[in-house]
């Protein structure tokens, strides 16, 4: 029985352990600093979220601080800046996804429209670059061109016109965002729908025109449905990413624009638990946050295979 | 070359996409022009112009001159290529192992890997993070900027997926042969992988040079700040540089000083751009598809 058993075990591993780590124990070794690397720098934090759970006292440590159950998150239920801040990422989500997610794709068809290669790379040697500039860069971009004392309104006032508060302006803020986020992604976030674009079978459009079908129809019909799975790919992805809506760049407007519009999840964090020393009250927001985040991801991959469509998360058959 | 069913486009819809590409392009170009511009300009130009300078007609480096010479800009210069450069040599080790080791069916490769994949699932959050960091005495060193970021989960996933498509057999006969796997990471794996290795070396390269909220978070010694916190501090705060930051007097128009310190951040990403650009696309799809 016993034997029988092992037998098995061995028939579906293959070798006995001792001789995979005869086989493989130079690839464990290669293994052992990113594993490493994986415990100290994430999942001790991961377990460090239990301080979610306790009133956090810094001089006591973790080891030493009082538990008091779900108090933290009763708290931060009757903390109205919560609230605000849950709003404002969801608000600031909301009009990301509106505005930014159709972007690259509408700029993606029309470089994929054009005819002259060298126009076409041209453009998008310029349309990659902001990518790879920081958020302190971008926001200080934005700043010297629509600040109050940016060219933008230097020219509006020299055309004796009253300058416009672009950069402060607490009501227009979800579109200066979004702005910002047009300028540095749209052109990076293009690559991939250029890509799948490339995929499509030229012989789709020769046949649909040949049947009388114009470039619109063609669109319709050949290159949106090209594009789907990664659409949807990328929504997942978003969805998945909803909470965080980009961090860098909410800590540094929102000395300029107030907390009222530009605190997020993550600057309560940062703000209530680093600079307030409410350290239980922002780990139980981040905790929260996090999970949140990790149920979207999972809930979207998960209705994206029912669509049947791959997803990211793709199951191993 | 037109295909023969592409109907000639009308001039209408030529001209709306010239106007949108070409209008998205000189949104973007402009600013950094203009940024770059006023960073050369003499203190005569800044002032004929009323602040900002879309050509120099004076060019000078005296911005430069004054910023090198102070030792603020100086350190924080020398803190970021630091960071760059370290982070991305041990980034790269540490990734480069992982990814081989795991794209082969090895003993621990299967857990492991769940173990890397799960991290894009979930973030640990900044609270806990800041104390593990704190707990290992790492605040204020600047060692907080570099080893917290030395597995980049994405970075991973794109080396372990070309990796993964190196024949096996080509593994197997130096095996044969007498090869460790040390030696087939170093003298087969990486060899073919150059290029591959280099986009992602540059993507940790951008993202240890850029970083700014960890500097924002670890470190309140404010002589170890990187670039990054110089620009938000004195540029995009408005904080002004005194004199003994600079050391010449009398300083040059703080528009075309703050401007240099743009300059100063933006300088490496544009010279390792060209590069990066001839490469990352390959990289970036490998990556996303089949991730």
């Amino acid at each position: 029985m016993l034997k029988a058993n092992s037998d098995k075990r061995r028939a579906k591993n293959g070798l006995p352990l001792k001789a995979k780590w005869r086989r493989d124990w130079q690839m464990v070794l290669l293994m052992i600093p990113g594993v490493v690397f994986l415990l100290v720098f994430f999942y001790l934090p991961v377990i460090g979220n239990v301080v979610a759970f306790q009133d956090f006292q810094p001089y006591l440590g973790i080891m030493h601080s009082e538990w008091n159950g779900l108090q933290n998150f009763v708290n931060l239920y009757a903390n109205p800046d919560f609230w605000d801040a849950l709003r404002n990422t969801l608000l600031l989500a909301a009009v990301q996804l509106l505005l930014f997610f159709p972007v690259p794709i509408g700029l993606a068809l029309i470089v994929d429209s054009l005819v002259s290669n060298r126009f076409r790379r041209w453009f998008q040697t310029i349309a990659y670059l902001p990518h790879f500039l920081s958020w302190v860069l971008v926001v200080t971009l934005f700043q010297q061109s629509l600040g109050g004392a940016g060219f933008v309104n230097n020219l509006l006032r020299q055309a004796g016109l009253d300058p416009i508060p672009f950069m402060t302006n607490p009501d227009t803020f979800p579109l200066l965002v979004v702005a910002q986020l047009i300028w540095k992604d749209a052109g990076w976030a293009m690559i991939i729908f250029l890509a799948a674009l490339t995929t499509v079978d030229v012989s789709l459009y020769e046949a649909a025109a040949a049947d009388g079908a114009g470039r619109w129809r063609r669109l319709w019909h050949i290159t949106l449905p090209a594009l789907r799975t990664v659409i949807v790919l990328l929504l997942i992805l978003r969805i998945g990413d909803i909470l965080s809506v980009g961090f860098e760049q909410f800590i540094l407007q929102r000395d300029s624009v107030g907390p009222g519009a530009a605190e997020v999840l993550d600057t309560f964090t940062y703000y209530a638990g680093v600079v307030g020393g409410d350290w239980s009250s922002g780990a139980a927001a981040g905790l929260a946050k996090g999970v949140v985040g990790a149920l979207l991801l999972w809930g979207a991959n998960s209705l994206a295979h029912r669509l049947g469509e791959p997803g990211i998360f793709q199951r191993r058959t | 070359m037109r295909p023969v069913w592409k109907e000639n486009p009308s001039p209408g819809y030529q001209a709306i996409k010239a106007v949108i590409l070409g209008g998205f392009a000189l949104v973007i170009v402009v600013p950094i022009l203009v940024v770059i511009s006023t960073s050369l300009a003499s203190d005569k130009d800044i002032i004929d112009a009323g602040g900002y300078v879309l050509w120099p007609s004076h060019p000078t480096v005296k911005a430069y001159q004054t910023l090198f010479s102070g030792g603020l800009m100086g350190r924080a210069i020398l803190v970021s290529v630091f960071v760059t450069i370290v982070g991305t040599a041990i980034a790269l080790a540490v990734t480069i192992a992982l990814a081989y080791a795991t794209s082969r069916p090895v003993l621990f490769g299967r857990p492991v890997l769940l173990m890397v994949l799960f991290t894009l699932l979930f973030a640990p959050g900044i609270i806990p993070m800041f104390l593990v960091v704190k707990q290992l005495g790492l605040l204020d060193s600047l060692w907080s900027l570099i080893l917290p970021g030395a597995l980049g989960a994405f970075n991973f996933v794109v080396l372990r997926t070309f990796f993964m498509n190196v024949p096996g057999e080509l593994l197997e006969s130096a095996r044969i042969d007498g090869a460790s796997d040390f030696t087939i990471l170093r003298r087969i794996i990486m060899p073919l992988s150059k290029a591959v290795i280099a986009v992602v070396g540059l993507f940790y390269a951008v993202g240890f040079w850029n970083a700014f909220f960890n500097a924002l978070l670890y470190l309140n010694d404010t002589s170890k700040w990187p670039v990054q916190v110089i620009l938000r501090t004195y540029v995009l705060q408005g904080k002004s540089l005194s004199a003994d930051q600079l050391g010449v007097h009398p300083p040059p128009q703080p528009q075309s000083l703050q401007m240099a310190v743009v300059v100063v951040a933006l300088v490496p990403i544009a010279m390792v751009y060209p590069f990066l650009q001839r490469h990352f696309t390959k990289g970036v799809i490998t990556g996303a598809v089949k991730g």
